[in-house]
């Protein structure tokens, strides 16, 4: 955990880091720092904001790190593991899982991805009969189209499942 | 008495067919989510509100209130039943609803926790239709300074009173105003935080990105970690002769009922305050006043009473500011906030005199949605435990499913789908080292009120900061706003000095 905290601080820096120089980053061609200046008769620049804001997320880092030097936070104290066996494992299965859900949504659009994501989790995470997965899997996607697709008029994406669709869009759309 | 009959007009209103649908629907799913462990208001509302671009805006506005009633009843629920708090705002009822409930008075206990709610929620919504008005018109002459001060107030909150790491506070909060940033400069129109170039952060990032991130996918990944334990249940016996006698016994816990009302709308009205610290106040209070304190912590019933008379309350002085001055109280009312910006409205004083047909009807279905979550509450406890047997592995997936589906529905861009994992997954790892993340949420959404706010300000004014201390109404805000940021700061120097003294 104490190593942790303090790599997290350093990480949160360099993002501070960066946000600064993004913000005096002109898009439109003037020289760096220009926009973060108050301009005469135009008030702050449009890099003005995020530009004192990151550079008060940067001193916040500087004064976290001072605190894990002086011990003074209940992270830079604790002897427990960041993330222990189960933690990092739990990481991986789920957040490895939803990772691939969204990934997948780019080859089988959200309705072949959700299926997949929900058999994989009830039934091989959850260690559920495969009748219940089987029946969430299916019954989420059902709904989900009739309230989105149908309902909203918000189409999901299909990816390369979309010619199964066409009948629906005759019948529904 | 202009405002009873606009109120009774809203009232009616509550009772077309949809808007009555919409309040059940969203007062039973809302007791669902409080009622199971992880999952508070804000997950709810936050992963619901792209499901209401179906209906008109007030419609989906009296939904989200719906749920976020529910969810404060229904939070009880499984504090007394499963000895965990439902949601973060009934840590506070666990105190003694357990007790009572291993002691074979579960009933007693969910009875009592109904009851004190609704109490609660009636008490903060006739506090809540007397105030409001009379602030909104106060709030009509504010001009970009004095709102700015007034967002200023909102993050000294956070810091002096949050009670979590400042640094940490600090910085969630200035990471939520420079996300809001990102995208077109409203004023210059110039491209700005255009990360890596990539082209989707040229519309900018929706505030529900983060929300569904951290609420939807970095929650849920937290509270699979923590909760590894099997829990235990206590059945609670339920019949309709012992349902009266317990409301009848619940007579004696008054006292609870209207200290956490009280205290309860009061706290809750801070923005950054909620009805987490409010619940808890409320049960400190009531203990200390109480003739025998040692009762307490073994099963009294002032001590549910009062903790869920105070988070009904609580919940209801949040939306004060969040309509009146467009100031939200809580996260959740950050995210409601959110939604009238997606909806079209502008939130802030002028809601009251431009949009009477939204504000009057979401006052009326504050009254109707505190009744029927009574009903629902107390004819469907039975359901209520048996759904609580539904294993976390299969309603997390379902959540997931949902977070992205809503994620991808909000703003129909991939890009925005994957920042809200990657949101997600920080939000995860962030929460492990206890940086709060409510301050950066709230803050995404103040971000584009806030900065043109004090880009006006500094025009007015040629530069100068002074603006915000010279005028009448800003300046003391802005000074409370100071002192509160510098409290702790203080507090630390005075326990330095007592220290050394001593």
């Amino acid at each position: 955990m104490r190593i942790a905290e303090l790599v997290t601080a350093i990480v949160l820096a360099i993002l501070s880091i960066y946000f600064m120089w993004k913000s005096g980053t002109s898009s439109w061609g003037d020289g760096w720092g220009e926009s973060i200046r108050y301009l005469e008769g135009e008030g702050p620049g449009s890099g003005f904001w995020p530009f004192y804001l990151s550079a008060v997320m940067l001193l916040c880092c500087v004064w976290i790190t001072v605190n894990w030097v002086r011990r003074a936070s209940p992270p830079s104290r604790s002897i427990e593991k960041y993330l222990d066996a189960y933690g990092i494992v739990m990481l991986i299965k789920v957040g490895g899982g939803v990772t691939a859900f969204i990934g997948l949504i780019h080859f089988i659009g959200m309705y072949g991805a959700m299926t997949v994501f929900l058999i994989y989790y009830i039934y091989f995470l959850g260690k559920h009969s495969l009748v219940t997965a089987l029946s969430i899997a299916f019954a989420t996607p059902v709904v989900t189209f009739f309230f989105f697709d149908v309902a909203m008029r918000i189409v999901l994406p299909k990816g390369y499942l979309e010619p199964l669709f066409i009948p629906l869009y005759d019948i529904f759309l | 008495m202009e405002v009873l009959s606009l109120l009774l007009d809203g009232i009616i209103a509550c009772f077309e067919p949809l808007n009555l649908a919409l309040i059940f629907v969203g007062v039973t799913v809302g007791l669902f989510i409080g009622a199971m462990p992880g999952l508070g208001s804000v997950n709810g509302v936050a992963i619901l509100l792209p499901a209401t671009f179906l209906v008109p805006p007030t419609s989906a506005m009296i939904f989200l209130a719906a749920i976020y009633y529910g969810a404060m009843y229904g939070g009880a629920i499984s504090s007394i039943t499963l000895g965990i708090p439902g949601a973060s705002t009934a840590v506070a009822t666990t105190f003694d609803g357990r007790p009572l409930a291993l002691k074979g008075r579960a009933d007693q206990a969910l009875v009592t926790a109904a009851i004190a709610s609704f109490v609660g929620g009636s008490v903060a919504n006739i506090l809540f239709t007397g105030f409001a008005p009379p602030l909104a018109a106060v709030a009509l002459s504010f001009g970009p300074p004095e709102i700015f001060a007034l967002m200023l107030l909102a993050f000294a909150t956070f810091v002096g009173l949050g009670g979590d790491d400042i640094p940490k506070t600090i910085l969630s909060i200035c990471l939520g105003l420079v996300l809001s940033a990102v995208g077109f400069d409203v004023i210059s129109g110039e491209p700005r935080l255009i990360f890596f170039d990539i082209t989707g952060f040229m519309h900018g990032i929706n505030f529900l990105v983060l929300a569904i991130g951290v609420y939807g996918i970095g929650e849920m990944l937290w509270t699979i970690n923590s909760t590894r334990d099997e829990i235990t249940m206590t059945d609670a016996e339920i019949t309709v002769s012992r349902v009266m006698a317990a409301a009848k016994n619940t007579l004696g816990a008054w006292r609870g009922t209207t200290i956490g009302a009280a205290l309860g709308f009061f706290v809750g009205i801070l923005p950054a305050a909620g009805a987490t610290p409010g619940s808890l106040m409320a049960y400190g209070v009531t203990k200390m006043t109480a003739k025998h304190p040692q009762e307490y912590g073994k099963g009294s019933i002032n001590g549910v009473a009062a903790p869920e008379a105070a988070n009904n309350s609580a919940s209801t002085g949040a939306m004060l500011p969040m309509v009146t001055l467009g100031i939200p109280g809580s996260p959740t009312t950050a995210v409601l906030l959110g939604g009238m910006v997606i909806w079209g409205l502008t939130p802030g004083p002028r809601l009251f005199t431009d949009q009477p047909d939204f504000v009057w009807p979401l006052v009326g279905s504050f009254y109707v949605s505190n009744l029927i979550a009574l009903v629902v509450n107390l004819c469907f406890i039975p359901l209520f435990l048996w759904m609580l047997r539904m294993p976390f592995t299969i309603l997390a997936p379902i959540i997931f499913t949902l977070s992205i589906v809503g994620g991808y529905a909000a703003t129909q861009d991939m890009h925005d789908v994957w920042l809200m994992l990657i949101f997600g997954l920080a939000a995860f790892l962030l929460r492990i080292l206890d940086y709060p993340l409510a301050p950066a949420v709230l803050a995404i959404v103040l971000g584009p009120i806030a900065e043109p706010t004090l880009r006006q300000s500094l025009l007015l004014s040629d530069g100068d900061p002074m603006i915000f201390l010279n005028r009448p109404i800003a300046g003391p805000i802005t000074v409370v706003a100071l002192i509160l940021i510098f409290l702790p700061a203080l507090k630390f120097g005075w326990d330095r000095m007592r220290q050394k003294s001593a």
